[in-house]
């Protein structure tokens, strides 16, 4: 059966937006491999690429321990933390039908800051994992954060301006008992807050690569299943539901989806911003709403610049690593305006 | 056929629509008017099962539709044209058949929509997206979308609002055309009573939330109901072709309905 012209050019405008999908996971291995490269000790090109590709072959020990078990979790991370904050970002965007919101949005990562905060500052010990202390920590309250701004919004109908008021009320409460902690913690715990607070991959291990990706492989898989009616979420309520989408029952799923990875991505490496409100915008400007095509973009789109922010943190001071929490906003902000001022179609 | 029966809908402590009752055939298109306020879009929400509401509504003499059997059978299309979004219209027109999409389309879904889209000469607009295309346009998308759905009933809430005079003829034959050759039920909300008259084989006049009367519009329209329900001084004159053309006049003091 031949197509319709209107078909025709459908298949193409998806064909190029999975084009761009694959330009974007080329742009993100070239990204990777680059960040295991840098670093305080000088590995070479191919060296690198025989201890990833084919540890068996690698004939320089070195090589192989620092891209196994140094450089490797930590890149691993970056990819996980950023996927999964581009992601999360995605969906608070469509749930909210706001292009300003993000994991931040809601308080989630403020009340993260604000569990390991209160934990540090009172030394507080997990009995046998003490080193799960803080990050456990982190995700109770980003949990406890997703509750007040659900249980308060369920009063007044789950609507998305009634959970972006309650959210911005739970943003500035645990911002408010974070500054609080700080306020109160003497100098040398401080300084531990503060080293928390701005999000770093030197905490990465293979431990919290196996967690945290787990947690967005899960979270992602529950994603899968509604990527149709997220994408008519974008009709808003009223439409949605009148095409058969419970409007109520998906923003209450995924408001849970997005909590869970927002606090898996920064329990373990402490909070970071910016990548969950500008990843989903440059993914959504390269290949439209459709969710099946949205979601791995944005993902994908988080991680690059998760993994650039990595790159740039080690080349701006060698040996020193400044913390990737920093720098993801420099490496974010020039690339949204030049999509910005590049573009010549409205996004939003 | 669809039978509505003791369809009541209260908003806190008003009520609405009060113990309505009637039904409607398949093939045919009804016309549901009536002054601003009294309930039109209650009503057609509540028949779609998207507001609170008591009563039956049964299709095809079946039990009284449950929330997910009307999502499957009843479309409804909403008044306001909606947000914009950066959704293209194809993706809109698909977006009808919701729940039968999956993660590939198949080519024969991709080739239905773009007929859709042809029914209301739209192709040129397939690759735009909603935030590109004016108000009239994208009622005309919605409407596509409702009529790509292929309902066995279809609920349409004020479809030529947004349209120029050319288009509000286009899209009401396209849709009574739909009705008859698809035996669906149409049932849509309308401000224009010439339109309404020209296009429906029925009207239903509804006043403080309960229905005035019924019947083709050769036999319910005349200047009295028009007096009572609207509180206007109105001419109608049948044409030679047989249609019937409503002007208003004058508003003459509030409704005594």
């Amino acid at each position: 059966m031949s197509m319709t012209q209107t078909a025709t050019a459908y298949v193409r405008l998806v064909n190029r937006r999975i084009g761009w999908l694959m330009a974007m996971a080329g742009l993100l291995f070239i990204a990777i491999v680059a960040d295991i490269l840098v670093g305080p000790a000088f590995l070479n090109v191919l060296d690198v690429l025989v201890a990833l590709f084919a540890p068996d072959l690698s004939t320089d020990p070195t090589t192989k321990v620092i891209v196994h078990s140094i450089r490797l979790p930590m890149t691993l991370m970056a990819i996980i933390v950023g996927a999964s904050l581009g992601v999360a970002g995605v969906q608070m965007q469509t749930i909210l039908g706001n292009p300003l919101a993000s994991p931040y949005t809601l308080g989630f990562s403020a009340a993260a800051g604000f569990g390991a905060a209160v934990t540090i500052l009172f030394g507080w010990q997990l009995p046998l994992v003490p080193q799960l202390t803080v990050p456990v920590a982190a995700f109770l309250a980003a949990a406890a954060a997703c509750a007040i701004v659900y249980g308060v919004a369920r009063l007044r109908g789950v609507t998305s301006e009634i959970m972006i008021l309650a959210g911005i009320a739970a943003l500035f409460l645990f911002q408010s008992l974070q500054s609080l902690v700080q306020y109160l913690a003497a100098p040398e715990v401080l300084q531990e807050i503060v080293f928390w607070l701005f999000g770093s991959m030197l905490k990465a291990n293979w431990f919290t690569v196996w967690v945290s990706g787990s947690i967005l492989i899960a979270c992602v898989a529950f994603l899968v299943g509604d990527v149709w009616k997220l994408t008519a979420l974008r009709l808003g309520d009223e439409r949605a539901q009148s095409l058969g989408v419970d409007v109520r029952r998906l923003r209450k799923k995924t408001f849970i989806i997005v909590s869970l990875l927002t606090a898996g991505a920064v329990a373990f490496v402490g909070t970071i911003g910016f990548v969950g409100l500008v990843a989903p915008h440059v993914a959504r400007m390269l290949v439209g709403e459709d969710q099946r095509i949205l979601i791995p973009a944005s993902g994908i789109m988080g991680a690059i610049i998760m993994v650039g922010a990595s790159l740039a943190s080690k080349l701006l001071s060698p040996g020193a690593v400044v913390p990737v929490g920093i720098v993801t906003a420099l490496i974010g902000v020039p690339f949204l305006f030049a999509l910005i001022l590049g573009g010549k179609k409205r996004h939003w | 056929m669809l039978e509505i029966s003791d369809l009541s809908v209260h908003y806190d402590a008003v009520t609405v629509l009060d113990k309505l009752a009637f039904s409607l055939q398949p093939g045919t298109f009804t016309a549901l008017v009536g002054p601003n306020g009294t309930g039109k879009s209650s009503l057609l929400k509540a028949i779609a099962g998207l507001v609170k509401a008591t009563g039956n509504v049964r299709l095809n003499g079946s039990g009284s539709l449950v929330a997910d059997d009307r999502l499957e059978t009843i479309a409804y299309m909403p008044q306001d044209v909606g947000v914009s979004s950066s959704l293209t219209v194809l993706e809109v027109i698909l977006l009808g058949r919701l729940r039968s999409l999956g993660m590939r389309i198949p080519d024969k879904m991709h080739d239905d929509a773009g007929k859709a889209l042809a029914r209301f000469s739209l192709e040129a607009l397939q690759a735009r997206t909603l935030a590109e295309i004016s108000g009239g346009q994208r009622q005309m998308v919605y409407l596509a979308q409702s009529l790509f759905r292929d309902p066995s009933v279809l609920l349409l809430d004020e479809p030529t609002a947004a349209l120029d005079i050319r288009h509000q003829l286009v899209v009401l034959d396209q849709v009574a055309r739909h009705c008859k050759a698809n035996s669906t039920i149409g049932f849509s909300a309308m401000h224009d009573l010439s339109l309404a008259a020209r296009f429906s084989d029925r009207m239903i006049f509804l006043s403080e939330g309960e229905i005035v009367a019924d019947g083709p519009p050769v036999d319910v329209l005349d200047s009295r109901l028009l007096r009572d329900t609207y509180g206007v001084e109105a001419e109608i004159v049948r044409s030679s072709n047989g249609t019937l053309h409503i002007t208003p006049i004058k508003a003459i003091g509030p409704p005594r309905m």
